[in-house]
């Protein structure tokens, strides 16, 4: 009984610094509609400049700010950076294509995970512990650290003080107005930059608060924006999109779920050891899956309102231009006499990009044609990896099963997946996708029996050479992507782009639009495992994280970077996202910085994407 | 005889009773106006016909069948093509494009995943066009179209599947005045001329009393009157709670 009461104080605490950085994230999306992956980077910021502050700098005690006085000054600072990331950065691209602004932010993610690296090493960081909070209540005889019952009250303050704000206060009511409907907000003569400014400060202040008060609990670790952005995303999308109060809910709920977890014992089913206080991961993700499924809009959100709130629309899809058909021809060609010029080296380094530029062009077609972001797109690669790989493994399959095994198992996922993600939209069904993703990870993670766990599968090594297996590759890439731009052209990507423009329509004229979504969702996924069980061979082993965040995140840079308007668009942002990557890794350490600042650059420079740039300069424009 | 058939429709929407039981019949080549002033329930009466939403009671009968509560898919499979209010077409693709999808739809193409569609039904697209009179614009995308012509694509895609009904919820609204007019003779020639049922809601009077055969009038939800547009202008209630009003409920 006792412990079940510390865990339900435990979940309280975990749940308080959750809804921290889950609300920022939520307000910034109600409001600006970014989805933005820099969020948990402005939480670690806060919790490494905190730690400076008091800490870091050499001070006797906890400095001259004190415990308090450094954590909050270090929020505030780290609030001003965001507004300067803002100001510099997101302010040019607001008119971009929606998922734009993504690619944005998440160079802001590689450019801090550098900096962070630079300034405060690669070391944990043990904090300060609270002034007056070292001692431990007793709770039914545990302990229980004061510091912890601070943090419970902490999220309900905070949650307080925020609906003071936006509920009596005319720039909250602008918040809401805006959250609702931005449009109309505009319409009414109110000055949308400052207030995108405004409440980019509040949620990356947020953020950092959110960071600084983990210093007593946790030391400070580079890893720490990526294991919370997860988790906050999950937070947001079940409490809804811009709700507060849902934040705090959503927060609570997945906080207990992991608190009571650690409380379930091991079990064996038909001889298989289930460890559920192991499986950390996959509850919260289930919880969003079910509650995206339920509740489409979250526990507390509203459907967005739209009619004019129609984002950019898509550029006619045309017959391809003779000088890019000749320029296709001549680098197919290219890459057919490379092997004749290139060292081993640069026949990996190219075939690992045509293995990507597959990975890209099957995103694409779900995401431009279909109009379906999917923020989880290694789940299919991943499949496809393990399929290849537990065949060759489980059934000593031959390549050639293999290369049919994993494009099998990941069409497979992409139908059970693809039912449920159809039935939501826009940034959504991307959120349903990553959850999909990450119960995959979870399954080949903790799994370990079948798929060896973190150790992986091994030994999954090509019938044929090195040269043999870069044409292997040349003929996936080159065929999957004719056939993929094929699909486009065809009665059936004509439905899907129709279905796309306008749902309504589409309806209306017979077409079955879940239906078609649905196919297209499959067709996207059994490209992606093709690319994931190519990619098997080539690396002649396959880990989880295959199926892992930052492989998802590959490719929709690779889509995103490139256009994803034009169908070469993929392709050659595949490359040049490829390309950058192996060349940065191979010539400095601070790789992701360069990354990162190449990344914004691009985007500050091409706010269509490369392709989608050099097609405006191409093709004379229709009309308008 | 009637291609359409609606029997005692009814829609509430928390207490509001938006359709409060409805009756009326369109017959073949038949023009039909459904006026009434705004929130008569008009759109709501619209979008039961074609699916959109279910009634609470009551029957749709298409050709005889009885169509209530079918998505709007199916019942456009059945032959009933309909334009929106505000006009939904596929702005990425050209005008063209739009009205081949639809042909492609009705004949059964779309779950070719490998057939070309440039080529498909391309001369069946430009004969659609001809008769709306965008045969001239047909490669420019519908997302740079004026909504004058707009609305002309949406009839052309109407009339993909040889409809025996047409629903046109407000086909003339944002137009210009002279537009109205010709966009709906339009219709009423080709109505006429392939005998298709024609069903709209409309606001401006010109439009109403100039090309419908025969006029019904809602308000609050309830029928109120009926007949020949002579006789519905000369109608007491229809009179009191619409024209009564002034012209300015009418107009744009």
């Amino acid at each position: 009984m006792s412990a079940l009461v510390v865990q339900f104080l435990n979940g309280l605490a975990s749940a308080s610094a959750l809804f921290l950085v889950a609300c920022g994230l939520s307000i910034i999306f109600g409001v600006s509609r970014i989805v933005n992956f820099a969020h948990g980077s402005f939480y670690m910021l806060g919790a490494y400049l905190a730690w400076t502050l008091t800490r870091g700098l050499g001070w006797v005690g906890y400095g001259p700010l004190g415990f308090w006085g450094g954590i909050l000054i270090a929020a505030l600072i780290v609030g001003l950076i965001g507004v300067l990331i803002e100001l510099v950065l997101l302010r040019r691209i607001y008119q971009a294509p929606e998922l734009f602004q993504l690619l944005a932010t998440f160079g802001v993610v590689l450019v801090v995970q550098d900096l962070a690296m630079a300034i405060w090493g690669a070391q944990d960081l043990l904090g300060p512990r609270a002034p007056g909070l070292r001692g431990a209540f007793d709770v039914m005889g545990q302990r229980f650290p004061e510091y912890e019952m601070l943090l419970i009250l902490i999220g309900p303050i905070v949650l307080g003080l925020l609906w003071l704000l936006f509920n009596r206060t005319r720039w909250g009511t602008l918040v809401r107005a805006a959250t609702a409907d931005r449009e109309m907000v505009a319409a009414l003569g109110v000055d949308q930059r400052k207030l995108f400014t405004s409440v980019f400060f509040v949620g990356t202040f947020l953020a950092a608060l959110g960071g600084g008060l983990q210093l007593p609990r946790e030391p400070v670790q580079l890893h720490m924006d990526m294991a919370i952005i997860a988790d906050a995303f999950v937070v947001v999308v079940v409490g809804g999109m811009g709700s507060v109060g849902g934040a705090y809910l959503a927060a609570l709920l997945i906080a207990q779920l992991q608190a009571f977890m650690l409380l379930v014992p091991d079990f064996e089913i038909a001889g298989l050891t289930i460890s559920i206080a192991r499986m950390t991961l996959i509850p919260s993700f289930l919880v969003m899956a079910v509650v995206l499924i339920l509740r489409p809009y979250g526990l507390l959100g509203k459907a967005p309102s739209h009619a004019r709130t129609q984002a950019s629309v898509e550029p006619v899809v045309r017959a391809t231009p003779p000088i890019l058909a000749k320029l296709g021809f001549a680098s197919v060609a290219a890459m057919i006499l490379l092997p004749l010029i290139a060292d081993e080296y640069g026949l990996m380094v190219a075939t690992e990009i045509l293995i990507f530029v597959l990975m890209a062009a099957s995103l694409h077609f779900m995401m431009g044609p279909g109009g379906m972001a999917s923020f989880g797109h290694a789940a299919y690669f991943g499949l496809g990896a393990y399929g290849a790989a537990l065949a060759a493994k489980h059934f000593n399959a031959p390549m050639e099963a293999g290369l049919v095994a994993g494009p099998v198992l990941a069409a497979l996922g992409g139908i059970l997946f693809g039912w449920f993600c159809v039935r939501l939209s826009g940034v959504y069904l991307a959120m349903l996708t990553l959850a999909f993703a990450q119960i995959v990870w979870s399954i080949a993670f903790q799994w370990v029996a079948v798929t060896g766990g973190d150790n992986g599968v091994l030994g999954v090594w090509p019938s044929i050479g090195k040269t043999g297996f870069f044409y292997l590759s040349l003929a996936f890439a080159v065929i999957g992507v004719l056939l993929l731009r094929r699909a486009i052209y065809s009665p059936f990507g004509y439905a899907l782009r129709g279905a796309r423009d306008s749902a309504l329509r589409a309806d209306a004229i017979g077409i079955d639009v879940k239906r078609v979504q649905w196919a297209a969702f499959a067709i996207a996924a059994s490209f992606a495992g093709s690319a994931g069980a190519l990619f098997a061979y080539f690396k002649g082993s396959v880990f989880p994280t295959y199926a892992a965040i930052p492989k998802s995140v590959d490719a929709l840079m690779m889509v995103l970077l490139g256009g994803v308007q034009t169908i070469s668009g993929p392709l050659v942002g595949a490359i040049v996202y490829m390309g950058l990557h192996e060349q940065l890794v191979r010539v400095t350490e601070l790789w992701r910085l360069v990354l990162g600042i190449a990344i914004i650059a691009l985007v500050l420079a091409f706010p269509q994407g490369i392709a989608g740039f050099a097609a405006k300069r191409f093709a004379k424009e229709d009309g308008a | 005889m009637s291609v359409l058939s609606v029997r005692g429709l009814r829609k509430s929407f928390g207490g509001v009773e938006a359709v409060a039981g409805v009756d009326f019949d369109v017959t073949a080549g038949e023009m039909l106006a459904l006026i009434g002033p705004n929130g008569a329930g008009k759109t709501t009466c619209f979008n039961m016909l074609m699916g959109q939403l279910t009634p609470d009671s009551g029957t749709v009968s298409f050709d005889g069948a009885d169509i209530t509560g079918l998505p709007p898919r199916a019942i456009w499979r059945r032959g009933v093509g309909r334009t929106f209010q505000i006009t939904a077409t596929f702005a990425s693709m050209t005008v063209a494009e739009n009205v081949k999808t639809a042909l492609m739809s009705h004949r059964g193409d779309l779950g070719r995943f490998f057939a070309r569609a440039t080529a498909l039904h391309k001369d069946d697209a430009i004969a659609l066009l001809d008769q709306v009179g965008m045969a001239d614009q047909r490669d420019r995308a519908c997302g740079v179209l004026a909504y004058g012509d707009l609305k002309r694509v949406e009839l052309a895609v109407a009339l993909a599947n040889s409809p025996r009904l047409l629903l046109m919820d407000e086909p003339t609204a944002g137009m210009a005045p002279q537009e109205r007019v010709a966009l709906m003779e339009l219709t009423r020639q080709l109505a006429r001329a392939r005998d298709i049922a024609v069903l709209f809601t409309e606001h401006d009077m010109d439009v109403v009393f100039g090309q419908a055969d025969r006029v019904i009038v809602l308000n609050r939800g309830k029928l109120i009157a009926q007949g020949t547009p002579p006789e519905v202008r000369a109608h007491k209630a229809v009179r009191d709670v619409y024209l009564g009003a002034g012209t300015t409920s009418g107009g744009h």
